[in-house]
């Protein structure tokens, strides 16, 4: 088994009294897909801003790799390697698709703050944009504003920031919530994709069940912000717990249900 | 070449393009065409605006941060080189100290102040940069023995720039070719300069990160780009070159006061120039400083002539007379926000980028 290359140690946050996220603590693996499931409000997108810096921790640490990086902000985070697509699309409206990808490329680079090097001339940053488009079908629309794409396409823009940023954490917060259902395999070939590398580590917040059970190697359950089933996703859907807080029913009446 | 000279950002228009050649020629070709000292010193004045309104836009258009500051740093310009022409006498070496002088004051300024308060809320940011302005602005009068108070101070710049000095004997082209000519030249070219340079600048690999920033913070500072640096050398970049601006005012003007750099006044010219021209777009800069400009200049003369014209209607002269030239320039910026909230620029260029809002 190779070493966790993200960990959380008791990672809690709290907002006035709630507890939004409750003393999480665990590891995920280098090659491995982890989703992150749980009900509207369980705090499962608080957990990934709490990991990407968004959101300062309460109590807890965060290792990646073995370093404590609980103390850094978010700039420095995404330079180590943490990579996030937002739940709620975070793109730079006013510039174009191609320039929000390349924005990603760029800022991998040691040059990416150059002052005199014109934006213009960096061919294979360029191009290195361009495909991170073509992994998410937008090549065509390399040329739109953000502002001004329709709602799937906007979405997919989220995932070829990331992409694009080419980190060693992934994670995917409800990437195909909101996109049409021939829009869908688009992101989830470009997941199973990105697992098939095995160099990779992935979190993925999904409500979609039937996504879940084919693309997980292990699914984490937050209800109330706390971690409350960790296992491999046949025993954990099948467990009396996922079963009543979470899906409400029997596992397989949920399958495609996705909400959020 | 001219695509280099761009850095690869040519006006988005052909309409925007030839206002931009037009605007280049006339400024150009001023002393020759525009006979006059006042005709030369409202071309002089353009050319140093569109500087100053330039390295204006870099903060507010492109990097989204609203500072009331800037025209500290074109008094800090101004008086870095008019004191140092005043006190040390006459000379370049003396106009190089003053301009190295001023950049290092207004660079450790913008820094100092960015510091202190980019990582707070941009409404807390513009209440600093308002206060330190105010600040500066006393103290800049109240030491009046060296920077000789609300009077400001006269100087003699080199031998060269003085309007005694002829370079030919004989008029060349009509014109005598005097030191103010070449002053002239001097404030142009700088300006030429200065501006291609910003140009380079918004259009390297830093300024697309600056337009990221005004365009999402939060997803910028997630891709890795630490928001804090980037605006705060934005702040020190522009007040480099609002202190250029300054300088090359002093040295076109042989003086320099508080009313001609520092004032609130000028502060609210700049802010309605770049958002007449239109913001996030240098080119903006341009149109929207010669138009007002312009406008100052010569909206009195032309309204003199319609209220003349007009004589005998009821109520329009006493509308036109030059008095109200500040009325009309009102309305006419109302209107221009109106039918061009991207500003000139930005409407000539189509959808171009403009800003978030
Ligand atoms: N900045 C904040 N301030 C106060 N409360 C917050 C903040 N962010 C999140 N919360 C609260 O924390 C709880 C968890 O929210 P979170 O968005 O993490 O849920 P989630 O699991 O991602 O839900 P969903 O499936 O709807 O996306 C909610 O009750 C929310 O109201
Ligand atoms: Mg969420």
């Amino acid at each position: 088994m190779s070493a966790p290359a993200l960990e959380t140690r008791d990672l809690t946050i709290r907002f006035g009294g709630h507890v939004a996220v409750n003393a999480v603590s665990t590891a995920f693996r280098t090659g491995e897909l982890t989703a992150i499931v749980g009900p509207n409000g369980a705090g499962k997108t608080t957990y990934f801003n709490l990991i990407s810096g968004q959101l300062p921790a309460t109590s807890g640490a965060i290792l990646l790799d073995g370093e404590d990086i609980t103390g850094l902000g978010p700039a420095a985070r995404a330079q180590k390697g943490i990579g996030r697509a937002f739940q709620i699309t975070s793109l730079f409206p006013n510039l174009t698709v191609h320039e929000n990808v390349r924005l990603a490329v760029q800022a991998r680079s040691r040059r990416a703050a150059h002052l005199w090097s014109l934006w213009s001339d960096h061919r294979e940053w360029i191009a290195r944009a361009d495909r991170a488009l073509e992994e998410v079908n937008l090549v065509h629309q390399r040329g739109t504003l953000a502002a001004a794409l329709p709602h799937g396409d906007k979405r997919k823009l989220e995932v070829a920031i990331m992409m694009a940023l080419e980190p060693r954490v992934f994670m995917f917060d409800e990437p195909t919530a909101g996109m049409s259902v021939d829009e869908v395999p688009v992101i989830l070939d470009l997941i199973a994709r990105l697992k098939a590398r095995g160099d990779k580590t992935i979190l993925l917040v999904e409500h979609k069940m039937d996504v879940v059970r084919s693309l997980a190697d292990r699914i984490v359950v937050l209800l109330n912000g706390v971690l409350s089933a960790d296992g491999d996703p046949a025993t954990v859907t099948a467990s009396a717990i996922v079963r009543e807080a979470y899906l409400g029913q029997s596992p397989a009446a949920s399958a495609g249900g996705g909400h959020g | 070449m001219i695509r280099a000279l761009l850095s690869d950002d040519p006006p988005k228009s052909r309409l925007l393009a030839a206002l931009l050649v037009l605007i280049l020629a006339g400024l150009a070709a001023a002393p020759f065409v525009f006979p006059g000292a006042a005709a030369l010193n409202t071309a002089a004045k353009i050319c140093i605006f569109i500087v100053l309104v330039a390295s204006y836009d870099i903060l507010l258009g492109y990097t989204g941060i609203v500072s009331f500051a800037h025209t500290m740093f074109f008094g800090i310009g101004g008086y870095g080189v008019g004191l140092s022409l005043y006190f040390l006498g006459p000379g370049w070496p003396v106009v190089a100290l003053g301009i190295v002088v001023a950049l290092v004051i207004g660079v450790v300024l913008a820094l100092a102040v960015g510091l202190v308060s980019l990582r707070v809320k941009a409404i807390f940011f513009a209440m600093i940069t308002l206060a330190v302005a105010s600040a500066f602005m006393i103290l800049t009068t109240q030491l009046s023995e060296f920077t000789g108070g609300e009077d400001g101070r006269t100087f003699r710049v080199p031998e060269l720039l003085r309007p005694t000095t002829r370079l030919f004997e004989e008029p060349f082209l009509g014109t005598a070719i005097t030191g103010r000519v070449l002053a002239y030249y001097l404030v142009f070219l700088s300006a030429v300069a200065l501006f291609l340079l910003a140009l380079r600048l918004v259009n390297s690999c830093f300024g697309r990160v600056l337009q990221a920033i005004r365009e999402n913070e939060m997803r910028a500072e997630a891709l890795g780009y630490r928001v804090v640096y980037f605006r705060t050398m934005a702040s020190c970049l522009s007040a480099a070159l609002a202190v250029m601006a300054g300088a090359m005012s002093a040295l076109w003007l042989r003086y320099t006061g508080p009313e001609t750099t520092l004032s609130f006044a000028i502060m609210l010219d700049v802010l309605l120039m770049v958002v007449i021209g239109g913001t996030g777009t240098l080119y903006g800069a341009v149109i929207g400083a010669t138009l007002f400009i312009l406008a100052q200049n010569y909206l009195q003369k032309l309204m003199a002539m319609a209220a003349a014209a007009t004589e005998g209607i009821p109520l329009l002269p006493r509308l036109l007379h030059p008095d109200r030239w500040l009325l009309l320039l009102g309305v006419l910026f109302v209107l221009s926000i109106y039918f061009f909230p991207t500003g000139i620029a930005g409407k000539l260029a189509g959808r171009g980028r403009g800003p978030a809002a």
